[in-house]
């Protein structure tokens, strides 16, 4: 038999999905978006015995069918299409073994959906330290479905749970709660209306509107006026069904699950006493982050340094070694160095998604959203904007998306808004580059200064971002009271696997997007920097030959610096410069501030390809750098001037995904114009300022 | 006056008594906020917002404003 079969990993936030699916699947994955939204998804492949295939989904996590986010919407919106081409032939609820009760509510509405569903129970392996035992075969017998007990830390279960998935076909589809129950009146003039559909699913298309007012669904004959109750009466019959699950759930456990409290240690409660309390959670939580940013800084220096010469030493090669058809000139000047100024920062990216993976998978960041939430709010923000703002030092992309679990419109707009301040790893090229040239490798306190100068720039960033909340929280107007419900997870050692797997797909994805974007800007760069108008460029070796400093020895590197000031790229640059002047950077430095507005991260890579083309006596970008004077001989970067260019990556929205994805979120281009406009003009105020004041 | 959720001491155990469905979201009704059942302040964040309580076995967290829609019974 080759058919595939569909799989369908469902699970409340926080029960190791994620574990599971990577067990299943290893590195046989792929992420993309659902089509039009920006939702994840994952998807990989599972070989089963008897050489079955399985195609896994693992499906955002979500508490209930009753999806209040656009991530758990899509949840629903699969499990009642069953012309969807990912429709599953078999669900693998994943719950906790320490949340069994609450994560079952789940499952019995699966279940109701009438779909083949086998409860996973994952974290097995803390069931002895937790004093919990369960009868898995009376459990299997009760919900007359397959029940398997998992460690996903521990590979333990797996194999049975592929059995169990190979097999799907013999599992039972009853429904474990009949919906009718809940209020015969209203269901029994229901069937009558439409006496061949499912109750539940007419439920869940009827109730979805209540939770979730922003789908646009087709329209639904069940919402025709005889059906139509007010938004109370569908709420009341909602928290009916609510205790009816639980009802049944707490029957089932009561025959088949044994906590004896006394075994238990309780490990959460004594740590939540140290990491929420009043002030030694923010002491803890500051040397978190200082600790992070200094690993950021001393973990990473040595790969960089390698990978930066690795590709110095590739360029040289391409240059001799590449055959004419190859363009070797526009490959070793145009393509290796615009790469080698993004894969440079591939240590440091990679720690960054690190720690935020273990910080996530520890149950650490809840507790920041707890501690912080009242000062968050201050500022018209959310604790749960701290996730955001904390991941927006990775990407502000995904954090931007994760702004959708915080409940109010303008608490969320807001976060949004003031991501793009927070420092992305695409400044993070930006500011290594200049502060190793401008801010001197020495030791205060014990303290790496390049790194406390680094973490000052992190501050800089969360600061600006407080700001500017504060301001649009005065201005906006509010427009509903929503509620505030975080779940606060066990404590747990994360999974090595999963941090690995995140490291590598999170890495991999930001290195091929922005790579396609710098290749493209250094192949159109390099033309242009190669290519000139007029005779001017033409004759550049006679003009250049006839000037009387120029000798022998110097006569390439002036010619170089010649031809690029007269280049097509030279006339941008030159054309810029007056504007740019006052914040203290030349046109090449210009070049590369008009070449990143696409994309922060072209910076490193647009110099490295200008200073390339002009001159090839020095071998790495940074020294190249060093060596760039103005014609009086005062070096170009300074202190003055490379300050000044930090703080205006600082603060300039420089990033069209970002863009787009507010646009999404949002869905306007109201904001987007809002951030593009006022950040870079607050960036070239702070940039001038700044400038202006070095150099007095 | 009733007594709230808003009301407890940090260790506090109080049973839920009732509340207006409409003023809570669904979720919390899910994560076992449901009348009887039994609650536990734990923690409270600075500025005694938010809480942090454990509702029936889920450990979560929520504002203030949101706890003083829950009646409880100590």
């Amino acid at each position: 038999m080759s058919k595939n079969i569909n799989v369908a990993l469902i699970g409340n936030p926080n029960t190791g999905k994620s574990s599971v699916f990577n067990q299943l699947t290893g590195l046989n994955q792929k992420t993309g978006n659902y089509p039009g939204i920006t939702v994840e998804k994952r998807q990989g492949v599972c070989r089963l015995p008897r050489g079955v295939k399985a195609r896994i989904l693992d499906l955002p996590g979500t508490y209930s069918l009753n999806a209040s986010s656009l991530d758990e919407n899509v949840v629903v919106e699969l499990l009642l299409n069953k012309n969807d081409k990912d429709f599953p032939d078999v669900a693998v609820v994943i719950s906790d073994v320490e949340n069994l009760k609450r994560n079952m509510l789940l499952f019995t509405q699966i279940k109701d959906l009438n779909i083949p569903t086998i409860l996973v129970i994952n974290m097995s392996d803390r069931m002895n330290r937790k004093g919990i035992s369960i009868d898995a075969e009376k459990m299997e017998e009760l919900l007359q479905a397959k029940v398997v007990l998992v460690s996903a830390r521990k590979n333990e279960g797996i194999d049975t749970l592929k059995q169990h998935i190979t097999s799907y076909k013999n599992i039972s589809t009853l429904p474990c709660v009949s919906i009718a129950s809940i209020d015969q009146d209203y269901f029994a003039s229901l069937k009558r209306t439409f006496p061949n559909q499912s109750l539940y699913k007419l439920w869940l298309v009827i109730t979805q509107d209540v939770n979730f007012a922003r789908i646009e669904r087709q329209k639904m004959e069940a919402q025709d006026a005889t059906h139509t109750r007010s938004r109370s009466f569908l709420k009341r019959l909602q928290q009916k069904e609510t205790i009816k699950r639980y009802q049944y759930i707490n029957n089932v456990l009561k025959a088949c699950y044994n906590k004896d409290s006394a075994k238990a240690t309780d490990l959460r409660g004594r740590l939540d006493r140290i990491l929420t309390h009043k002030v030694w959670g923010f002491v803890i939580f500051f040397l978190v982050l200082f600790t992070i940013f200094q690993a950021l800084y001393d973990w990473s220096s040595v790969p960089m340094d390698v990978i930066d010469t690795s590709f110095a030493q590739l360029s040289d090669w391409a240059k001799v070694n590449l055959p004419n058809w190859l363009a070797p000139n526009l490959i070793a000047e145009g393509v290796i160095p615009g790469l080698g100024g993004i894969v440079i920062f591939v240590p440091q990216i990679a720690l960054l998604f690190l720690f935020i993976a273990v910080l996530e998978e520890t149950g650490y960041m809840s507790r920041v959203v707890f501690i912080t939430d009242r000062v968050m709010r201050r500022f018209g923000l959310s604790g749960k904007s701290v996730v955001p703002l904390i991941s927006g030092t990775a990407c502000a992309i995904p954090a931007i998306m994760a702004t959708r679990n915080i409940e109010n419109w303008k608490e969320r707009l807001i976060t949004i808004l003031v991501t793009p301040f927070t420092t992305c790893s695409a400044r993070l090229p930006v500011y290594l580059i200049l502060i190793s040239l401008v801010i001197p490798n020495d030791r205060i306190l014990g303290a790496n200064l390049q790194g406390l100068v680094l973490m000052f720039f992190y501050l800089l960033g969360f600061v600006m971002a407080l700001l500017a909340a504060f301001v649009l929280h005065k201005t906006l107007p509010k427009r509903q009271t929503s509620h505030f419900v975080v779940e606060m997870p066990n404590y747990r050692i994360p999974l090595l696997k999963n941090v690995i797997v995140t490291i590598i797909e999170k890495t991999k994805s930001f290195v091929l997007e922005a790579g396609k974007i710098i290749l493209a800007i250094s192949i159109l760069l390099w033309v242009m920097a190669s290519n000139g108008p007029g005779a001017t460029f033409k004759n550049a070796p006679e003009i250049v030959a006839a000037q009387a400093e120029v000798t022998d020895a110097n006569f390439e590197q002036k010619l170089g610096a010649y031809k690029l000031e007269h280049s097509y790229l030279g006339y941008v640059g030159k054309g810029i410069e007056p504007i740019i002047r006052p914040l203290g950077y030349d046109w090449k430095i210009g070049i590369a501030i008009v070449s990143s507005f696409a994309a922060r991260e072209v910076f490193v890579g647009t110099l490295a390809t200008i200073y390339n083309v002009g001159d090839s006596s020095e071998v790495t970008i940074k020294n190249r750098m060093s060596a760039e004077t103005y014609s009086d001989g005062t070096p170009v970067f300074n202190l003055a001037s490379g300050l000044s260019l930090m703080v205006f990556y600082a603060f300039a929205m420089q990033c069209m995904s970002t863009l787009a994805v507010v646009r999404k979120e949002t869905n306007s281009w109201r904001w987007p114009a809002v951030q593009l406009v006022v950040m870079t003009l607050i960036a070239y105020l702070g940039a001038l300022v700044t400038f202006q004041y070095f150099s007095l | 006056m009733d007594l709230t959720l808003a009301d407890l001491e940090i260790g506090d155990v109080a049973t839920i008594e009732s509340f207006d469905v409409e003023q809570l979201p669904m979720k919390l009704i899910e994560m076992g906020c449901l009348p009887g059942n039994r609650v536990n302040l734990l923690q409270v964040a600075p500025s005694n917002d938010p809480l942090y309580l454990n509702i029936s076995g889920s450990f979560l967290a929520i504002r203030r404003e949101t706890a003083v829609q829950i009646i409880v019974r100590k």
